[in-house]
């Protein structure tokens, strides 16, 4: 870490400080949520958790746990803020975005409590940058209470098998309708676009499917302008987990292998589209 | 395919599966026939006894999306399964992928009059058939942006390839690249002395992309300036042919292409100058006989009494345009030579005659 720990100038300690060797283990995961301006943050001895949300329908998760950072200290039970994730971003991107081998930015972040700034230091090659981004009131979150009684319906798949269909699916369709099965067709993902309909079709015993619970069979129907954004946390996973619950309640889990071989997690959770009408299949 | 039309005319036939299209200005139509051979499986018409041929048309930019990505297609997808259902409305497309995933498409479709292009090949005065790659090659020089090209036949039995230029353009600011190739860097060469033929380049570069990628040696017949060029590419299980219109010379005392036999509905091209004849690829109604899918021996319309001596068309081969081809350009008088339009004698204002390299004459009988 090339900063020595600093006392804060006036006096106040930092109720946050972080320090993170390579800055992308935490960009690349907020960049899996960044689908909205803003983001709540969410620290406690745990690690880190920031969490974007848009109308009321959907709220994604990244979770950076205290182990992936070199240094991580909080000093009350909970630190939150809400700041511009676009900015927070853009601040730790500042020596760009491409990731050469062996190179990588050095990050510490501190925090001194309400009202204050989030202050970064980012370091690559000898060159310094100190950012300092202002932070508002945390927003009262959503609590999809999805635990894992209330789960109907569970599926385990390798991301592999998805990414392809997430990028491609047809935009023209307003809603993406998820099948759960235990019986024909297991799982399947239907769009109903201009052109027409498309459904993709994944069997219980294709070699994707790492694990297949599914009690009910269950259709549902959710915006997909708000399901589109997790391609992003799709494409950087190498497993996700799909679960429903009674009242059609989507939550999606991916495991995500940062560089260094660590895990972290990132989740969506989506409310069922209410002007669902039958579905086509 | 989607390099000249915005709809893909899908049309089953005893023959196998002819997939279509046309552009908007009716000057160019292409035709890909599929035989029996290139399916695993492959059954036309509806269940026994009737056995009804159902032809249909699809938004090219909808059936295109079912193969978007042809790297990972290539990669995962094992079968592909194409099902039409009058009753339903729906073509159905299936991809059967790996890990046992099943992408099923159900594209919308309309029912359509079979699109036909009348041409007939043996009564083209010259043809020339080289590999795909001789003439990739020569096309490479010209622009992507090169709407024209006019191919002529020179001395000692040199193919030529010229950039059309315009009467307006100013000599001084055009450039004209020329370039011959040797009579041996084709398979076949028949071609009438002095012919040449300038068709658009544009429609023509996708064709050559997918004989380049096939490997298969193209063949261009072509008669006098202003009829149709056929380029064809001939295989086991496939047959296509790509009819573009020509640019009719401007000194040529042709007659009138008197109406063929074919019926017709001809429709004034809107992208035509008034005084050029109209030109229009007719929907054929069934009532036109033609054998299953393979375009119907084209009657040329009676432009010229001897294909044999009409003279020098310039073929050149022309790109296709990315996208939607807007057509032949509007100020060209061109002769879309589908289906024998009628034509005011001595027509439209005689296209531009070719500069400098004009050394063949136009004599057309």
């Amino acid at each position: 870490m090339p900063f020595s720990a600093q006392p804060p100038a006036s006096g106040e300690p930092y109720v946050l400080t972080a320090s993170l060797d390579n800055a992308r283990h935490l960009s690349s995961l907020l960049r899996a949520v960044h689908f909205q301006d803003h983001a709540t943050c969410f620290a406690t001895a745990n690690g880190l958790r920031v969490t974007v949300e848009d109308a009321k329908c959907i709220q994604a998760n990244a979770f950076i746990q205290a182990e992936i950072f070199q240094e991580f200290a909080v000093q009350e039970e909970s630190v939150t803020f809400r700041i511009n994730l676009s900015v927070l971003l853009d601040c730790l991107t500042i020596f760009g975005t491409s990731s050469l081998p062996g190179t990588s930015t050095a990050l510490r972040m501190c925090y001194r409590g309400y009202g204050y700034p989030l202050m970064l230091f980012l370091e690559e090659g000898g060159v310094v940058t100190v950012c300092k981004i202002n932070t508002q009131e945390p927003d009262q979150l959503l609590d999809f209470d999805f635990c894992s009684t209330k789960v109907v319906n569970k599926i385990i798949l390798q991301s592999e098998g998805l990414r392809e269909a997430f990028a491609e699916l047809d935009m023209t369709s307003e809603v993406l309708q998820i099948t759960m099965s235990p019986d024909k067709p297991y799982f399947r993902l239907s769009t109903f676009g201009n052109a027409g309909s498309a459904h993709l079709d994944y069997p219980r015993d294709s070699d994707l499917m790492e694990t297949f619970h599914c009690n009910q069979t269950q259709t549902n129907r959710y915006k997909i302008s708000l399901l589109k954004p997790s391609t992003k946390a799709l494409a950087l996973s190498c497993k996700v987990s799909i679960r429903t619950d009674a009242q059609g309640f989507l939550s999606l889990q991916y495991m995500i292998r940062n560089e260094d071989g660590q895990i972290c997690f990132v989740e969506y959770y989506c409310c069922p589209d209410e002007d669902i009408t039958e579905a086509e299949m | 395919l989607s390099r000249i039309g915005d709809e893909l005319y899908l049309e089953p036939t005893e023959r196998g599966l002819s997939l279509r299209t046309v552009n908007s200005s009716r000057s160019a139509f292409a035709s890909f026939l599929f035989a029996p051979l290139f399916f695993q499986r492959y059954e036309a018409g509806g269940p026994p006894p009737d056995r009804e041929l159902f032809r249909c048309k699809v938004l090219m930019k909808s059936f295109l999306g079912v193969f978007r990505s042809l790297p990972s297609l290539e990669k995962t997808v094992g079968k592909c399964l194409i099902l039409l259902k009058p009753q339903a409305s729906r073509l159905v497309v299936q991809l059967h992928c790996k890990y046992g995933v099943t992408k099923t498409h159900n594209l919308a479709f309309q029912e359509c009059e079979r699109l036909q292009a009348v041409f007939d090949t043996q009564r083209c005065a010259s043809s020339l058939c080289a590999p795909a790659r001789v003439l990739a090659e020569a096309v490479v020089h010209f622009p992507l942006t090169l709407a024209e090209v006019t191919l002529r036949t020179g001395p000692g039995g040199k193919i030529g390839l010229q950039n059309y230029v315009e009467d307006e353009a100013e000599p001084s600011k055009t450039m004209v690249t020329e370039l011959w190739l040797a009579k041996d860097e084709f398979e076949t060469v028949a071609v009438a002395p002095g012919s040449h033929i300038t068709f658009c380049l544009k429609e023509f570069r996708g064709l050559l992309t997918f004989a380049e990628a096939s490997n298969l040696p193209l063949t261009i017949h072509y008669d006098a300036p202003g009829r149709p060029a056929v380029f064809t590419l001939d295989d086991a299980v496939l047959e296509v042919h790509l009819v573009l219109a020509t640019l009719s010379d401007p000194e040529s005392s042709l007659q009138p292409p008197a109406a063929n036999g074919v019926s017709h509905l001809p429709t004034p091209s809107e992208d035509f100058p008034d005084d050029l004849e109209s030109y229009m690829i007719a929907m054929e109604t069934s009532a036109y006989e033609e054998g299953s899918g393979v375009p119907p021996s084209p009657t040329f319309p009676l432009h010229t009494p001897h294909p044999a001596e009409s003279n020098p068309e310039e073929e050149e081969e022309e790109e296709e345009e990315e996208g939607a081809v807007p057509g032949t350009p509007p100020h060209k008088k061109f002769r879309s030579l589908f289906f024998g339009s009628v034509l005011t004698p001595g027509g439209p204002s005689p296209a531009p005659t070719q500069e400098v390299l004009a050394e063949d004459s136009e004599d057309e009988s």
